[in-house]
């Protein structure tokens, strides 16, 4: 199936409540799926095609707050739309899911894939301090696992998870294999995991608000420091990565979603050439692999980052290196997809020779 | 004859109003005159005697009342500016058995969430939008609304609203009363008893329709803000009811999901 597809398949079998969305090339399978899927009937899902991105992600704060698991999905000028509803959630710790098929930009920009969002999912995209935990699927299978993954991430600390896809995998076929169909909470069950949630007060609780907003400093500043703590929590505990050929690689690469596929066949390309090079590939963006970066730094020559945008996660990269080793970039933009030949090109051009 | 004291008549049987259990102890911070502290009363009176404290979610906008959630002791959920409704519609089509409402100022509603409010109306969510209408944005320090009236003064129409540069006032609740969605739609205000009790009466209505499963109810109250409007409050009241009444004309525009014919 799709990478979409699969999506929408786990969204339903991992329990989810809700799903509300608007359709935007290249990830609208996602809703048209749900909708021809009827999961109303299948798990009581609520799917909903809101006015607009806006409006989406706001039902999806108002789904979260009511205790449930709720998602959304768009591409990149989608995504732009939801930051400011993004903020509202992060603010008032909300657990939620959000797909971005990310397409290359900026303002309408193409329709084909690209990776120029990651600044926006990683450095916190709307207004304010706040994280979102990234995950970065690089095939159709890993569309599929992350939902789970994601909504179990969301609900522990009670945060936003965005699963940064692209262009390539949401469109891709490949094959998947399917977990077991979950049911959804019940009310009670929702009620014991989320007591903090708007499910109707009770006599024996005072009435539960959710909300972004404290006007006084203070006790704003508090909340700030709390939520950089949760941060500091998800950076120690769910810090997730694959290395590929690592072991006895002079150089990295490091690509994350497509192109750590498109860098396996220029791992082929090189070795066969007899440059020792290995991957690795961060499968969460926050939390970034910085430790295991900074330990490679030691003992390798040298990083290249290699991403569909002019150079994002790059920066992270040489964070983490710190200066020990070179660090460079290699991508295309506007929705162009770099070949393995020029990734090994690039490779020898500014990290090998340079 | 004996000297009546405080003691003697404050007693149960003496009792003529008291505050509604679904109002918290914390002090409104509206000002001095405002019609919101009446409106919120409203609504708890309407949730205590329907007996529905427990069922009900109520959805603050971005606004004077953005603290509503401290007043009510519902369960409430902030909504960014303007997407109260597209919040509430979550709720309600996750909770379908709870009473669902939101509480918007003109600015929310009108100007930055016209698409929330026509969208949640038309696709006739059942839940319940209380439109408080003052035809300025009072938190913000009294700027011009989608609902400031043609030549009335505001500090962003400072000379008065001129209809051509600033375009026109928006009547949403005669807007939204054409679309299929909505099937009680009203405009009332909280400025003298007669009318408090017209309102409320309109604001259980209101919740009533959600347990018949009916669509969407809208409430506006068209109220007044001596702040914003540079007045006192008793002349502000006066000023509402010659020049808001008039272009914001009070009645019910839909009953029953059939427009009203006058």
């Amino acid at each position: 199936m799709k990478g979409n597809e699969a999506i929408a398949e786990a969204a339903i079998r991992s329990g989810a409540d809700g799903y509300f969305g608007y359709p935007i090339t290249p990830q609208s399978e996602v809703i048209e799926y749900l909708m021809s899927e009827r999961p109303h009937e299948r798990t009581g899902m609520v799917v909903l095609q809101a006015e607009s991105e806006v409006a989406a992600i706001n039902m999806v704060y108002g789904a979260a707050g009511a205790g449930m698991m709720a998602m959304t999905s768009s591409s990149s000028p989608g995504i732009s739309l939801k930051q400011e509803g993004i903020s509202y959630i992060a603010g008032a710790e909300l657990p939620c899911l959000i797909l971005n098929v990310v397409r290359g930009g900026p303002g309408l920009g193409t329709i084909q894939p690209g990776q120029s969002d990651y600044f926006q999912a990683v450095k916190g995209g709307g207004h304010g301090d706040y994280r979102l935990i990234v995950l970065a699927p690089a095939s159709v299978q890993e569309m599929y696992d992350f939902v789970g993954t994601g909504f179990e991430l969301a609900m522990k600390y009670r945060n936003p998870v965005m699963i940064l896809s692209d262009g390539i995998i949401g469109q891709m076929m490949e094959k998947v294999e399917l977990g077991p169909q979950k049911n959804r909470r019940s009310r009670e069950e929702v009620v014991k995991s989320a007591p903090w949630a708007t499910t109707g007060k009770t006599p024996d609780r005072y009435h539960n608000i959710v909300t972004s907003l404290d006007l006084i400093a203070a006790n704003q500043e508090k909340f700030n420091i709390k939520l950089q703590a949760k941060y500091a929590v998800i950076e120690e505990n769910e810090v997730r990565y694959e290395e590929i050929d690592t072991q006895d690689a002079d150089y990295i690469f490091v690509a994350y979603g497509s192109s750590s596929r498109i860098c396996q066949s220029a791992m082929k390309i090189a070795r066969a050439k007899g440059i020792k090079v290995g991957l690795l590939r961060p499968i969460t963006l926050f939390p970034f692999p910085k430790k295991c970066i900074a330990e490679m730094a030691e003992t390798k020559k040298g990083f290249l980052s290699v991403e569909m945008n002019a150079g994002q996660m790059v920066e992270d990269v040489r964070l983490a290196v710190n200066g020990k080793k070179p660090v460079e970039h290699y991508g295309r933009m506007g929705g162009i997809i770099p070949t393995p030949e020029e990734v090994v090109e690039a490779l020898e051009r500014k990290i090998i020779g340079g | 004859m004996a000297e009546i004291t405080l003691q003697d008549i404050i007693k149960p049987e003496n009792l003529v109003y008291s505050k509604s259990k679904v109002m918290t102890n914390n002090e409104l911070s509206y000002c001095p005159g405002c019609g919101h502290g009446t409106a919120h009363r409203l609504i708890a009176e309407t949730i205590e005697e329907m007996g529905i404290q427990g069922d009900t979610i109520g959805v603050s906008p971005v606004g004077c009342s953005v603290l509503m959630y401290n007043f009510l002791d519902v369960d409430m959920q902030q909504a960014a500016h303007g997407r109260a409704p597209a919040v509430a519609t979550a709720i309600k089509r996750l909770m379908p058995e709870k009473f669902v409402f939101t509480y918007q100022g003109d600015g929310d509603l009108a100007a930055i969430g016209t698409a929330e409010t026509i969208h949640a109306c038309n696709r006739g969510e059942n839940m319940t939008i209380i439109f408080v209408n003052n035809g300025i944005y009072g938190m913000t320090g009294g700027q011009m609304a989608p609902t400031t009236l043609p030549g009335m003064r505001s500090s962003t129409s400072p000379y008065g609203r001129d209809t051509i540069l600033m375009g026109n006032p928006l009547k949403m609740t005669e807007l939204v009363a054409q679309l299929a969605g909505t099937y009680f739609v009203t405009r009332q205000s909280v400025h003298t008893p007669r009318n408090v009790r017209r309102a409320k009466k309109a604001i259980r209505i209101a919740f009533e329709n959600q347990k018949l499963n009916k669509g969407l109810s809208f409430v506006e109250i068209v109220s007044n803000c001596n702040s914003g409007w540079k007045l006192p409050p008793v002349k502000a009241n006066e000023w509402m009811e010659e020049n808001m009444f008039p272009f914001y004309e009070l009645g019910d525009i839909k009953v029953d999901g059939k427009l009203v014919t006058k």
